[in-house]
């Protein structure tokens, strides 16, 4: 048999364990890809099958986890019950330059602790008084955002009202964001909820709200970086070499971004898109609204870097284009030099990767600087369009798998028994107990930036000091040891 | 001790029938009602007050239930009914049903439930969420008794109840205790409410009349009971208490689809049928030409 057919007969083997019900729904989000068949392809946006393991998160995640909450010198509150609030405190590691209580606040947490009391008579004036506090407390923060959770929709809080009149007093922005977890299927919704309240709340009013950085002039190189989040200093390299080339940033929505920077975006000539799933609404508003362009690009490993960058200098004159090319021969002997440390270490290594919004395809082909390989890949809340971008970067034979399940995944793992488990949290130590070396895509594990040149040495580094950790010799996973 | 409640649509005068039936009641049994209404209307026949404090807006008023003393709720009213109302939120914000959970939960911790024979509730208008629920679930009321009259919208509220009552009798035991047709003059309306309780396999337990008598004795903020305790309409009262407290046929009940009670309407003349409805509508376009 081939390796498709083997991969295929494998999804069989995996699927058996499902009632007959569960089995057909799961079905239809695996598959194996081959190049030359265009019916391949898996299911995705769905509800996920109860009963199963699924890593996904809700629309308040997606809103203000991923979304608003970088936004570092506004007040992001968490509407509710204290527990979502609380479990969600810092877990993205969206780095901010700042002093944190005083003009930036993303290390910080706050709710309105909703109580019995505030459930049965409604949370609004709760809402009120905390905002009115907060404005003593903080009179730094450039704006407030309001996300919902689960019982602020039961109930019907009326927070856009509370919004209105808030904004009124204290002449800053108040944003009410709608992200009820039990909404949608996924993180996924929450982000577009965000995205529609930045072009319903903040768009129409950027010109009242913006405050031009002192003698600025618009450019024909003004740019905007959308959904780099700044995990772990992402955005920082990526600006580096946008500015290298010639461009100017004016704004980052949202990785260590104000919301003066928010409001400036309408500005750009151009919006880069990192993550696309999570921002390509606001994209496609903004290209409505002011004629904005956007184009997606992926600063993971060299070989991308260079690409994206030549694709960005091409919508620009010969002088950006010719900027580019220096840089990229700048960071040439950079680049070959970690190759050159790390590849005859990973060679041929293999992977199987389950994350969120891009990398389960952005960051396949800085594997395969590395000389690594990925065998199997998914997204937790991706649609189509994330699975028809990901055919571009992936080869025959590689397994699929949307909104992956516990059993599935541990499955797969133990049949390909790939060198890596390149995944989240809530999967780490379930790889890591089968022996299986892991790095967490979501936070970098604590590491990052992997974004951009910088990046790239610290990703090497860290799969290098994952997959080659002696300790993996030492323990043997649970139906070896027996 | 048992426990009842008064279901029934909003402004059909369920809580004056209820306090009404529970005056009587008193004079037999020691009783406590339990208002389960944000408007707090149904403890203020017994206590002669406009409405008295509510759990939920003292608990509001001092931060939480827990701040708060049985006594400062729990009031003793006319021979002796003990009454305390649940309260709720003002309209259209927060959550009135699970103000009568919190309320409920209340109670039970603190001990109201001791030296009595029966408890009241007196419950807002139709099912319309879970919270309104409550008291017919596990551990609270064992037997509904549904206020209504022979207008469609009464009607259509008691066959919802009667709904909200067939999901919990098999888990918590909860039966139908009989429909009380509470007078509007309206044709035909002991005959319609006979048909309804046929259909939802309970009984008419009483017809109380209409007399003026019961908005006097409202103006005084009295039950009839107390007010003209020998008129007859008092005596209509003291037979629903006495049928009450010795009814022993408590049904599950079987509520009916929409359409059925809509052809119980057509047969009993309140609505017309479907060809009746195109005819008219037809002969209304022929004249507008």
């Amino acid at each position: 048999m081939t390796y498709i057919e083997d991969n295929k007969e494998l999804i069989k083997e995996v699927l058996d364990a499902y009632p007959e019900k569960a089995a057909k729904r799961r079905s239809k989000h695996l598959d194996v890809y081959e190049e030359d068949n265009s019916k391949c392809g898996v299911k995705s946006n769905k509800k996920s099958v109860p009963g199963v393991m699924t890593t996904r998160g809700c629309a308040y995640a997606g809103a203000k986890g991923v979304v608003w909450g970088p936004v570092k010198d506004m007040i992001h509150i968490s509407h509710g019950p204290v527990g979502c609030g609380y479990y969600s405190w810092s877990g993205r590691r969206n780095y901010y330059v700042g002093t944190t209580g005083v003009d930036t606040f993303g290390t910080m947490q706050f709710t309105s602790d909703f109580q019995e009391r505030d459930i049965v008579f409604g949370g609004d004036k709760k809402l009120a008084k905390l905002i009115d506090e907060l404005e003593v407390l903080f009179p730094l923060s450039q704006g407030t955002t309001i996300e919902s959770e689960c019982p602020v929709g039961l109930i019907g809080d009326d927070i856009e009202a509370v919004a209105r009149k808030k904004a009124d007093e204290t002449k800053k922005p108040v944003v009410p964001v709608r992200c009820e977890g039990f909404r949608g299927v996924s993180q996924s919704l929450g982000h577009h909820i965000a995205n529609d309240t930045v072009r319903d709340w903040v768009l129409p009013k950027a010109d009242e709200y913006r405050k031009l950085p002192e003698g600025f002039e618009p450019s024909p190189y003004d740019v905007n970086i959308i959904g780099d989040y700044n995990i772990g200093g992402d955005a920082w390299p990526s600006r580096m070499l946008l500015e290298a080339i010639g461009l100017r940033v004016i704004s980052q929505f949202s990785g260590d971004g104000s919301f003066n920077e928010t409001v400036m975006t309408p500005l750009a000539k151009l919006n880069l898109i990192h993550c696309y799933r999570s921002m390509n609404y606001i994209c496609r508003h903004m290209e409505e609204k002011y004629g904005i362009g956007w184009l997606e690009y992926n600063f993971f490993g060299p070989t991308q870097i260079a690409k994206s960058l030549r694709k960005i200098a091409a919508q620009f004159d010969e002088t950006i284009q010719a900027n580019a090319e220096k840089v990229i021969a700048q960071y040439q002997t950079d680049m070959d030099a970690i190759i050159e440390q790390y590849r005859p270490r990973l060679e041929g290594r293999t992977v199987m990767m389950m994350v969120g919004g891009l990398r389960p395809r952005h960051v396949i082909p800085a594997f395969e600087d590395l000389g690594m390989e990925v065998i199997g890949t998914g997204y937790e809340f991706g649609h189509n369009d994330d699975y028809k971008r990901t055919e571009d970067y992936i080869k025959d034979g590689t397994i699929l798998y949307d909104d992956v399940s516990g059993h599935e995944f541990e499955e797969f793992a133990k049949k390909l028994n790939p060198d890596l488990i390149a995944a989240g949290i809530k999967e780490k130590y379930v790889f890591q107990k089968m022996a299986l070396p892991f790095r967490q895509m979501h936070s970098w594990d604590y590491s990052g930036p992997y974004h951009g040149y910088h990046g790239f040495a610290v990703f090497a580094r860290d799969m290098d000091l994952a997959i080659n950790n002696p300790t993996w010799s030492l323990i043997k996973n649970p139906w070896e040891a027996k | 001790m048992r426990q009842i409640a008064f279901y029934g649509k909003g402004g059909i005068g369920k809580s004056t029938t209820s306090q009404n039936t529970i005056a009587a009641l008193s004079e037999t049994l020691r009783v406590m009602i339990v208002g389960c209404d944000p408007k707090a209307d149904s403890t203020r026949l017994m206590l002669h007050t406009k409405a008295q404090t509510t759990i939920l807006s003292l608990a509001a008023e001092r931060g939480a239930v827990e701040d708060i003393e049985l006594e400062e709720v729990l009031l003793t009213g006319y021979n002796n009914v003990r009454c305390v109302e649940s309260g709720g939120p003002e309209p259209g914000v927060g959550c009135a049903g699970r103000g009568i959970i919190t309320a409920i939960n209340f109670l039970e911790e603190e001990g109201a439930y001791e030296d009595l024979d029966l408890v009241s509730y007196d419950v807002l208008g139709d099912v319309v969420c879970g919270g309104f629920a409550m008291p017919i679930r596990e551990g609270k009321a064992q037997e509904i008794y549904i206020v209504t009259s022979g207008e469609m919208m009464a009607m259509y509220a008691a066959n919802n109840i009667a709904r909200g009552i067939l999901k919990y009798a098999q888990s918590g035991g909860v039966r139908l205790g009989g429909l009380i047709c509470n007078s509007r003059k309206v044709d035909k309306e002991i005959e319609l409410i006979e048909a309804l309780a046929d259909r939802l396999g309970t009984k008419m337990i009483h017809y109380v009349p209409r007399d003026n008598v019961v908005q006097r004795a409202e103006l005084r903020r009295m039950t009839v009971i107390e007010y003209e305790p020998d008129h007859p309409q008092a005596q209509e009262y003291r037979t629903l208490a006495r049928k009450i407290e010795h009814n022993k046929d408590l049904v599950i009940p079987t509520p009916i689809t929409m359409d059925e009670l809509e052809e119980l309407l057509v047969e009993f003349g309140f609505m017309d049928s479907d060809e009746e409805y195109k005819k008219v509508l037809a002969a209304d376009k022929a004249t507008a030409v």
